[in-house]
């Protein structure tokens, strides 16, 4: 008995340091949901048939479970892509378009090629990547060589990104109306056995492929010397270029490795969910919906996740809020506005948590 | 302390609130804009009410849009408003999804095959591809698609899946007509949407209504690339105006909303400028309070497509695997009904050309290809 006690004090202080942590993304999605119950409520909606209706969305039927599973996968990567960069200090608003580069670089390898599945697939992955992280070697670069901002030439390289894709694909690659030709099964990540078990969902192995991504970014940042230098960046530049690390070289690394990252995004949406690039009309929305989870999960792989989760199950279960509960779409976009208005206002919500606590101990 | 919870509170209602009753003054606006015509229709049919929700049971039909939504004031607004009129007609549960991106296309299709939803209806051919795998994953539920022709890898129709198309380069030959006509400064100009097949149709048929009336006419033309950016439309329209046209036809949808606020900026500046529509009448969006920009538009009746299709489909006649091909002769595009800002010559002219097309005197261009053949048979 005695023993026990220690470990349960230690269990306890453990729990409460967590508790805190988690405090500002719960309360800032509490208070998201919360103020998004009251905008149905004056828009004449019911919040809770509407919650309910977002609930069912997502666990009701294997087969949204399937597609809020499939629609978090690239949010994972382009999370991780912004996570990684801003942890060198760097932020990276380019994910959208390194994403686009990724998409089309690994679906053309798909189509070009007829190689066996082992080494076609791998390829056309590498190939996303690759592409991704040569979009974000060239803000990287003429970050640390020129000083350039790397906001204003990521932004601009988006819609370089977008346009040079789609000149692409309509000029080499067009199959019918608005897409490439589909890949062959030896370059596609999706899976009988995962559509079998989700009744039809466009589920694919590019799921696993973000969780072992996960680990992937926490091992880099936290296990490895490279990664302590690239956070030491982060924290202070002035101070590790003083300590010896070289500065340039971790700022140009950050931004390829982020773009790599986004880039296998993209290639989740080519190999997995559609087999095809397409000429887009406009932004996926999935690189900067990658800022939102980034900042949701304070750029930590655990919080990464589960924020690609809430996003993920807010964007599929929207649409049976609408056919069930008659609430406009748009709201989801709304709540989700409002979450991360409040996280990044999140030293209001530390300020107040801290005013709380030390009234308790005043008294 | 709790004085500034409640104030920061307070912001953000009031903040959402303001957003909340901006999307609802949208959805009534949308709804007022449905024609007057359901008005009649709704005093006719309270009398065989029970009648016709007895005749149709559980039959429902609905839609899913594309990215523009149901107020994009044109391609999706005017499916709805056919679907509406449609279940008010016939007492049957219309509904519709919106999709937010394309990804939305798969699963807001399953949906409504999965709520066993007699007819669903994709808008758009944006949607070929994801119609195709849900139809045959449910193969007993009836889809219809607007704007393309769904084949299976042999080049057959999929059997239950009804192909609804339109003679775009018909209807806009007729407007190419009158912007031919109608052109003080001999130049007029072209916004698309997103290259590919269809807005092509689109285009061609256009120029090649312009050269038939006036050879020497200039025409230029240039893509948004986007369906849905009206800023990116606007900004078009401007580079085109100021080259010198006065009359701009697009195809363009929602991007297409752009050039009708540049056209009433240059109006109210004094400059003599048209615009022509497309899909629907749009007149309603070229008025301002001095006069209307909107020369005329090309009207597609995806209403009366919509319509027709869920009528058949009600009465056990679903036309699945069909090509539906809506044209001039069965009015499924021509020019809209309001006319204030044409001419009488203009009217004459589009009505001879009409005749020429239907009793086959000329074959409207769709491709490029046809096109250069088209200009070099004038």
């Amino acid at each position: 008995m005695k023993k026990i006690k220690p470990i349960l004090l230690k269990v306890m202080t453990f729990l409460k340091s967590l508790l805190i942590k988690l405090a500002i993304p719960l309360l800032s999605i509490f208070f998201g949901f919360f103020a998004g119950a009251i905008i149905m409520l004056v828009s004449g909606n019911n919040p809770i048939t509407g919650y309910a209706a977002l609930f069912d969305g997502v666990f009701g039927d294997i087969y949204y479970f399937g597609e809020t599973l499939r629609m978090m996968t690239p949010l994972i990567f382009s999370g991780i892509a912004v996570a990684f960069a801003f942890r060198t200090g760097l932020l990276n608003i380019g994910v959208e378009g390194q994403l686009i580069v990724g998409w089309l670089a690994s679906v053309a390898v798909g189509v070009m090629f007829d190689l066996p599945f082992v080494i076609h697939l791998p390829l056309a992955l590498l190939a996303g990547a690759v592409a991704g992280g040569l979009w974000g070697f060239i803000p990287g670069i003429l970050k640390a060589r020129l000083h350039v901002h790397e906001v204003i030439v990521t932004i601009m390289m988006n819609y370089v990104a977008l346009h040079v894709s789609n000149h692409f694909i309509r000029n080499y690659m067009l199959a019918s109306g608005q897409r490439t030709e589909f890949i062959p099964a030896t370059a596609s990540l999706s899976s009988d056995f995962l559509r079998g078990l989700t009744d039809f969902s466009r589920l694919h192995w590019g799921f696993l492929l973000a969780i072992f991504a996960c680990v992937v970014m926490w091992f880099l940042l936290w296990k490895t010397r490279k990664g302590y230098e690239l956070r030491a960046v982060g924290y202070n530049p002035n101070a590790s270029s003083y300590a010896g690390m070289n500065v340039k070289t971790n700022i140009v690394l950050s931004m390829v490795v982020s773009g790599g990252f986004a880039g296998l995004g993209g290639a989740m949406e080519g190999l997995g969910t559609y087999g095809y690039a397409q000429i887009l009309s406009s932004f996926t929305n999935l690189g900067f919906d990658g800022i939102a989870v980034a900042l949701l999960g304070a750029s930590t792989s655990i919080g990464i996740f589960l924020s690609a989760f809430l996003f993920g199950g807010l964007k599929i279960g929207a649409a049976n809020m609408q056919a069930s509960a008659n609430v406009a779409p748009e709201l989801v976009e709304i709540v989700i506005a409002l979450i991360i208005f409040f996280v990044a206002s999140s030293y209001l919500i530390r300020w107040v948590l801290n005013r709380l606590q030390s009234n308790r101990e005043g008294k | 302390m709790k004085k500034i919870l409640l104030v920061f509170l307070f912001v953000i209602l009031a903040f959402g609130t303001l957003l909340a009753a901006c999307g609802q003054a949208d959805e009534e606006e949308g709804q007022a804009g449905t024609p007057a015509d359901t008005q009649d229709t709704t005093d006719e049919e309270t009398g065989d009410d029970t009648d016709g929700e007895a005749d149709a049971g559980d039959f429902n039909v609905k839609m899913v849009t594309d990215v523009g939504g149901v107020d994009d004031k044109s391609f999706n607004e005017s499916a709805w408003e056919g679907l509406q009129q449609f279940g008010q007609d016939h007492g049957v549960e219309v509904d519709y999804i919106q999709s937010s991106d394309a990804s939305d296309y798969a699963p807001n299709l399953n949906r409504l095959a999965r709520d066993n939803t007699s007819l669903s209806f994709a808008i758009g051919f944006l949607m070929a591809d994801d119609i195709y795998s849900v139809a045959d994953q449910h193969q007993d539920k009836q889809f219809a698609i607007v704007d393309v022709v769904i084949e299976d890898e042999d080049g057959n129709t999929v059997p239950n899946i009804a192909n609804i198309t339109f003679a775009e380069h018909q209807g806009s030959f007729l407007v190419g007509v009158i912007a031919g006509l109608q052109t003080e400064t001999n130049h007029v100009g072209f916004i698309g949407g997103v290259e590919g097949f269809l807005i092509k149709k689109f285009e061609n048929g256009f120029k090649a209504g312009v050269k038939a009336v006036n050879p020497d006419a200039q025409i230029s033309v240039q893509y948004a690339q986007d369906f849905n950016d009206a800023s990116r439309g606007q900004s078009i329209a401007n580079t085109l105006y100021s080259n010198g046209a006065d009359v701009i036809y697009h195809a363009a949808g929602g991007t297409g909303n752009g050039l009708f606020t540049e056209a009433i900026n240059r109006a109210r500046n004094g400059e003599n400028v048209w615009v022509i529509g497309v899909d629907k009448d749009q007149a309603e969006e070229g008025a301002w309070d001095g006069g209307n920009v909107t020369l005329s538009s090309m009207i597609k009746r995806v209403d009366q497509a919509v319509y027709q299709v869920s009528e058949m489909t009600m009465n056990g006649n679903f036309p699945g695997g069909e090509i539906l091909e809506f044209g001039l002769d069965d009015e499924g595009v021509g020019i809209a009904p309001t006319t204030d800002n044409v001419t009488q010559e203009s009217l004459d002219a589009v009505e001879e050309w009409k005749q020429k097309i239907l009793n086959g005197e000329i074959t409207v261009p769709q491709t490029d290809e046809e096109y250069e053949e088209y200009l070099a048979s004038l």
